[in-house]
């Protein structure tokens, strides 16, 4: 790889970073399951980088086994999305307040 | 002239993806959120090839941007959620704290950066056949049980789009 590996590093916490935030400031549900996908594609990236400057494969495993898992886990989610908009007709999440004491 | 091509075509594709994630949250319309993640994920898939990691790039494409962004975009037409939610209404705080924890993440993060890797960078090809023979030798486990955690999301989800509230 050429271009540097901070460079990857970089890109890779920069897409982290707005992933944080389009979980924090979204009011839809589905939003932030969006924004969990993004955290999730920006550790992919920063594996597949050091897995490439390291010049082993064991960093590309483990994406493979992220990708598995995201996709399960938004299946899940996506499951209870489901049931959450069955109960309350909205996706609203500031309005969703049954766990709250 | 190679050094600086591969340079200009990892800044091409990584200002795609940070301006299709920008997009991803910013937009208002949810099908466009969802549409700019795909966008995000050819960039990286991109960026991925860049890497030599043909395999994880491919089932980038084929299975996150292919399967779980579909599944996404079914999910969010069945719901027809109507008229889309303002997205900008959120308690001040929540703006603040958003933009302190990115700001000190991203100061860690160039601060471990910036005393650069230890070793100069060696190349791997991360091909379809070496990535299998590596996933089938060492991490047999860890594929066998993605196998029974796959079974059991699958139920989960079965269950719960069966189940129903009671009236």
């Amino acid at each position: 790889m050429s271009a540097p590996l901070s460079w990857y590093l970089i890109a890779s916490g920069c897409l982290f970073v707005i992933g944080l935030a389009g979980m924090m400031i979204r009011r839809n549900a589905l939003m932030i399951l969006l924004g969990i996908e993004l955290l999730l594609n920006a550790s992919n990236l920063s594996f597949v980088a050091m897995s490439a400057h390291r010049g082993d494969l064991h960093g590309q495993v483990v994406v493979f086994f992220i990708i598995t898992v995201a996709a399960l886990e938004v299946g899940i989610g996506l499951a209870i999305i489901l049931l959450l908009h069955r109960l309350y007709r909205h996706l609203n999440v500031d309005e969703m307040r049954l766990l709250k004491w | 002239m190679r050094r600086l091509m591969e340079r200009v075509v990892f800044l091409f594709f990584a200002g795609l993806m940070l301006v299709g994630a920008i997009s991803v949250i910013l937009a208002r319309n949810p099908v466009y959120s969802v549409l700019c993640l795909v966008l995000t994920m050819f960039a990286i898939s991109g960026l991925f090839v860049l890497l030599h990691a043909y395999f994880i790039a491919v089932i980038q494409l084929v299975v996150y941007a292919g399967a779980v962004l579909v599944l996404f975009l079914f999910v969010l037409m069945l719901l027809d959620l109507g008229k889309p939610l303002p997205v900008f209404v959120r308690p001040w705080p929540l703006w603040l704290g958003a933009g302190l924890a990115g700001l000190g993440f991203l100061a860690a993060l160039v601060q471990v950066i910036s005393r650069g890797p230890a070793t100069a960078s060696r190349s791997v090809e991360g091909t379809t056949a070496a990535i299998g023979k590596l996933l089938f030798s060492q991490y047999l486990v860890p594929f066998e049980v993605t196998s029974l955690l796959l079974l059991a999301a699958i139920i989960g989800a079965v269950v719960l789009a069966k189940s129903r509230w009671p009236a």
